[in-house]
């Protein structure tokens, strides 16, 4: 069976010509959950970018990137245009910009929703409250005419994920989805990805920084710095007995996060 | 609009004071705006509100026909100016490498131009007529609201939301209309705002210079010419379409101000978030 994404030699340079990403191959199985983790800078959003098709201006990607079946570099836009949202679709990091903030937050899932089902009038205003609840938001009808600035970030995240799944993507790209919300409402968040991409046996790719989200959400788990794959495999594994240096080390800082607050644990 | 803006409020005062009486001046005039029966350079009163010019036409009447000239001016440039600029700013921010940068080379020799030589080319070109001094004004003033429009798109365009709307493979087009143009509507129509007071100037100072509506068309800055020579044995020629021209340009500029309270979005989501 050929792989949902297929990522052979990517390299990802600036106008200047500095590499950013080098010579990085992976792929992700159709059902299967990744997780893509380094530093700021190590070029993982970057990659989720190039993905679809989407690098900032004057940045240029080489080699070979097969989204369901669909070569990605070098495609017209055209091309692009067909292949996003069906193929892959996005949630960022900070939900604020990711909502237009002056367009009610129904209207911006019923783009995506009228585009992919053809549905219109009172069967889409059905199909945007759907997607809300879903997500597991309260009071769909309220929130669909709320503006991003009216609600919460948590409740904005969840929008961007009812505007990503509204696509209903084969593979769900999410660009550091919980690193801007408060920790309790992280947990949520993550069950939340969790369950729904469980539910649809969707593809996800979890970009993080964080061991331990990544853990939480992946089977298998790549891991970057300064734009190389420094080592990849089964989550349990890497997270067990890292091969690497640099995943050691973080797998250890990790750790002693949590041994830190399990010194406290005798109190509760 | 929901909230109160004293600002726009003063502003929407003293332009309406203007706009009231061009709108009177198009069906009722004091006199007949060629009527030269009133004596020479008569002083306020006796029928004459503010007096008469030195061919003895009444001074409050050319004032009403002025205030319509000027209106006209300040609309008819920012409506060519939006057209071009915003047209061309669009474009420029779409555009990536030598078509951004010709057009950003021919916006900035365009701002350097100065719009007095635009007009005299115009002028020249064309005639000397309400018409060409708009379309000089407009001309010159496209130019910079191309390049704020190319600044403020990049802007918008760099967003995440712009970036999940690609995702979601929705096209240029709907993307233009749905997310950029909204976003950088409040901007756009503030600096628009700045716009039609510049330009209500400029008419008055090519008019001045005999390169405005011709006469007998009572333009405010051809009436300051006029009256310059007889300025201090009677200044109400002058003064009085003085007065009227700060007065509009304050009203708009105040206008423009209070928009931008108005429809900021940053100061709307800081109130929410309050």
């Amino acid at each position: 069976m050929s792989a949902l994404l297929e990522v052979r030699d990517l390299t990802i340079r600036t106008g200047t010509g500095r590499a950013l990403v080098t010579g990085l191959t992976f792929s992700v199985a159709r059902g299967e959950r990744l997780g893509l983790i380094g530093e700021s800078g190590s070029g993982k959003s970057l990659t989720t970018l190039a993905v679809l098709g989407l690098l900032p201006d004057g940045m240029t990607a080489s080699g070979s990137v097969v989204l369901d079946g669909t070569q990605i570099i070098g495609a017209s836009e055209k091309t692009l245009a067909g292949v996003r949202g069906r193929g892959a679709a996005i949630v960022f990091q900070e939900p604020l910009t990711a909502l237009d903030p002056l367009m009610r937050v129904g209207r911006q899932i019923a783009e995506p929703l009228r585009r992919r089902r053809g549905v219109t009038g009172a069967a889409l205003r059905r199909a945007v409250a759907e997607a809300l609840e879903r997500v597991r938001l309260p009071d769909p009808a309220r929130i669909a005419r709320a503006f991003p600035h009216e609600l919460s970030g948590g409740q904005r995240q969840r929008v961007a994920l009812a505007m990503a799944l509204a696509c209903d993507p084969a593979l769900l790209i999410a660009d550091e989805p919980t690193t801007a919300l408060d920790v309790t409402v992280q947990a949520e968040m993550l069950d939340l990805v969790d369950t729904l991409v469980r539910e649809r046996d969707m593809a996800v790719a979890f970009v993080s920084h964080d061991l331990a989200v990544v853990a939480r959400v992946t089977d298998r788990v790549l891991v970057m710095k300064d734009g190389h794959a420094v080592e990849s495999g089964d989550v349990h594994e890497v997270v067990r007995a890292p091969r690497e240096a640099y995943t050691k080390a973080l797998v250890d800082s990790a750790r002693q996060l949590e041994s830190a607050l399990d010194s406290f644990g005798g109190a509760q | 609009m929901k909230r109160r803006s004293p600002t726009l409020w003063t502003g929407a005062v003293l332009a309406g004071l203007v706009v009231l009486l061009a709108l009177v001046s198009l069906v009722w005039l004091p006199y007949d705006p060629a009527d030269t029966s009133g004596g020479r350079l008569a002083g306020p009163g006796d029928g004459h509100l503010l007096g008469t010019d030195k061919l003895g036409r009444d001074l409050f009447t050319q004032l009403m026909t002025g205030s319509r000239i000027a209106l006209e001016a300040g609309l008819g440039s920012v409506l060519i100016a939006a057209l071009i600029g915003v047209t061309l700013g669009v474009l420029a921010a779409y555009a990536q490498g030598w078509f951004d940068d010709t057009l950003s080379a021919l916006l900035d020799i365009l701002i350097a131009f100065p719009t007095l030589l635009l007009a005299m080319l115009i002028v020249a070109a064309r005639s000397a007529t309400l018409g060409s001094a708009i379309l000089a004004i407009g001309l010159a003033q496209s130019a910079v609201v191309a390049r704020l429009t190319r600044i403020l798109v990049k802007r918008v365009l760099a967003q995440d939301y712009i970036t999940a709307a690609r995702t979601s493979g929705t096209s240029w087009p709907r993307i233009t209309a749905g997310h950029v143009l909204p976003n950088i509507w409040p901007t756009l129509v503030v600096n628009l705002a700045l716009q039609f007071g510049l330009a209500v100037l400029a008419e008055a100072g090519l008019s001045y210079l005999g390169l405005g509506a011709p006469p007998p068309n009572a333009s405010w800055g051809r009436m300051l010419q006029e009256a310059q020579a007889t300025f201090t044995t009677a200044p109400a020629g002058a003064l009085a379409p003085g007065v009227l021209l700060v007065l509009l340009v304050i009203g708009v500029n105040l206008i423009a101000d209070g928009l931008r309270d108005v429809l900021d979005p940053t100061t709307r989501r800081g109130r929410a978030a309050a």
